[in-house]
């Protein structure tokens, strides 16, 4: 263990450290299985995984609406003294992610739904198709959806950089604010 | 060629040409419109509603309104026409698993009954032959007119492991329903008026 130096009120609040945690492995896991799913010929498995892609992303979609509910409603920890562009670096990683929490699964959506599958969510609630059922257009979101996930991946992997040099060559205990568990 | 073999012939021919010319008063001279027919059908998978066509098909339809028990219908579909609009499934449907279309190329419908169901509507009994099984369908059908058009649309369920659509690992119905909805559309011309 580092040495802490921050109390319980400096952290997180224990729904804001839930989610965080809760939709990094949700978004680690649907990135892997979309990336490994893309290009698998016909089969029961590939059509197992594309659903279940889906409804991990309409769940992350739905779990990230509460969490920017929760976000815009509950104060973070204050910043950390730092250089002043790491903190705008870090507060720009952050707001883009956030934005891709939405455009991520939204672009995935569309893309269901120009293809001609609309979403059913566990499949049991079928959700609404959003834009028209269009091969050309499912052909154009294709990439996008791909192309976004990337970003939100790198975005991830610099955040996750970011904390690991906080931990191991600041030692500055900041990861202590999100670590689950008890302050 | 002697005269006796002649008119022998000329009169076969002659009945044959009567009975064909009676058969085509009767059908009325019945024609399906192509363009504004359609038989598509839609199956479930993992609940997603999957919607599919058959691109080649015919119909041979005798029907009158006044009469709707003496009429008949019968349907020839290609099963390798059917599509989904996606290559990649396009591909799977000819298999042994699904349609097996190099043993079974033609699915058929022939109605044994049809009696009238209300203003407008009748209900169409008969056999549906799909990959070698044949199982009873009632078809409820509504008809309406358009000029010269008659159209005739319905839909019916249909169980997809009555006609083995689906083997192996397909034949579970928690991936694949076993409900598919069959609908049609069939603009006929030649139909007396309803």
């Amino acid at each position: 263990m580092t040495r802490s130096s921050f109390n319980q009120s400096e952290r997180y609040s224990g729904v804001a450290i839930g989610l965080h945690w809760l939709l990094a492995l949700l978004i680690l896991g649907v990135f892997g299985v979309g990336f490994y799913m893309a290009d698998l010929p016909f089969s029961m498995t590939r059509l197992k995984l594309f659903n279940w892609h889906k409804w991990a992303g309409m769940t992350i979609l739905a779990l990230s609406i509460l969490r920017l509910l929760w976000r815009a409603t509950h104060r973070p920890p204050a910043d950390l003294p730092a250089p002043q562009w790491q903190l705008t670096v870090a507060h720009l990683t952050h707001w883009l992610m956030y934005a891709l929490f939405f455009a991520v699964p939204l672009v995935g959506w569309a893309y269901s739904s120009a293809a001609g599958f609309p979403i059913v969510w566990f499949g049991v609630l079928q959700l609404p198709d959003f834009v028209p059922k269009d091969k050309a257009l499912a052909e154009m979101i294709e990439p996008w959806h791909g192309a976004l996930a990337w970003a939100l991946i790198v975005l991830a992997g610099l955040h996750i950089a970011a904390a690991l040099k906080h931990q191991f060559i600041d030692r500055d205990g900041l990861i202590n604010r999100m670590r689950p568990g008890r302050g | 060629m002697n005269t006796a073999s002649v008119s022998s012939k000329f009169f076969k021919t002659l009945a044959a040409g009567l009975l064909v010319l009676g058969a085509g008063a009767a059908l009325a001279d019945q024609k399906i419109v192509p363009a504004q027919s359609d038989i598509s059908f839609t199956s479930r998978q993992m609940g997603v509603p999957v919607d599919g066509k058959f691109k080649k098909w015919d119909a041979q339809i005798a029907f009158d309104p006044k009469k709707p028990e003496t009429g008949k219908v019968s349907f020839t579909i290609d099963t390798g026409s059917a599509t989904f609009g996606a290559a990649e499934t396009d591909a799977e449907v000819p298999k042994a698993a699904w349609f097996n279309v190099p043993k079974f190329p033609q699915a058929t419908f022939q109605s044994s009954a049809i009696k009238a169901a209300g203003p407008g509507k009748v209900e169409v009994t008969g056999k549906l032959s799909i990959k070698g099984a044949v199982h009873d369908v009632v078809v409820p059908v509504t008809l309406t007119q358009a000029g010269a058009t008659t159209t005739a649309a319905g839909s019916f369920t249909i169980k997809r492991l009555d006609f083995k659509i689906g083997e192996g690992e397909w034949a579970d119905t928690s991936m694949v329903a076993n409900d598919v909805v069959v609908k049609f559309k069939l603009a006929v011309t030649g139909v007396a008026p309803l």
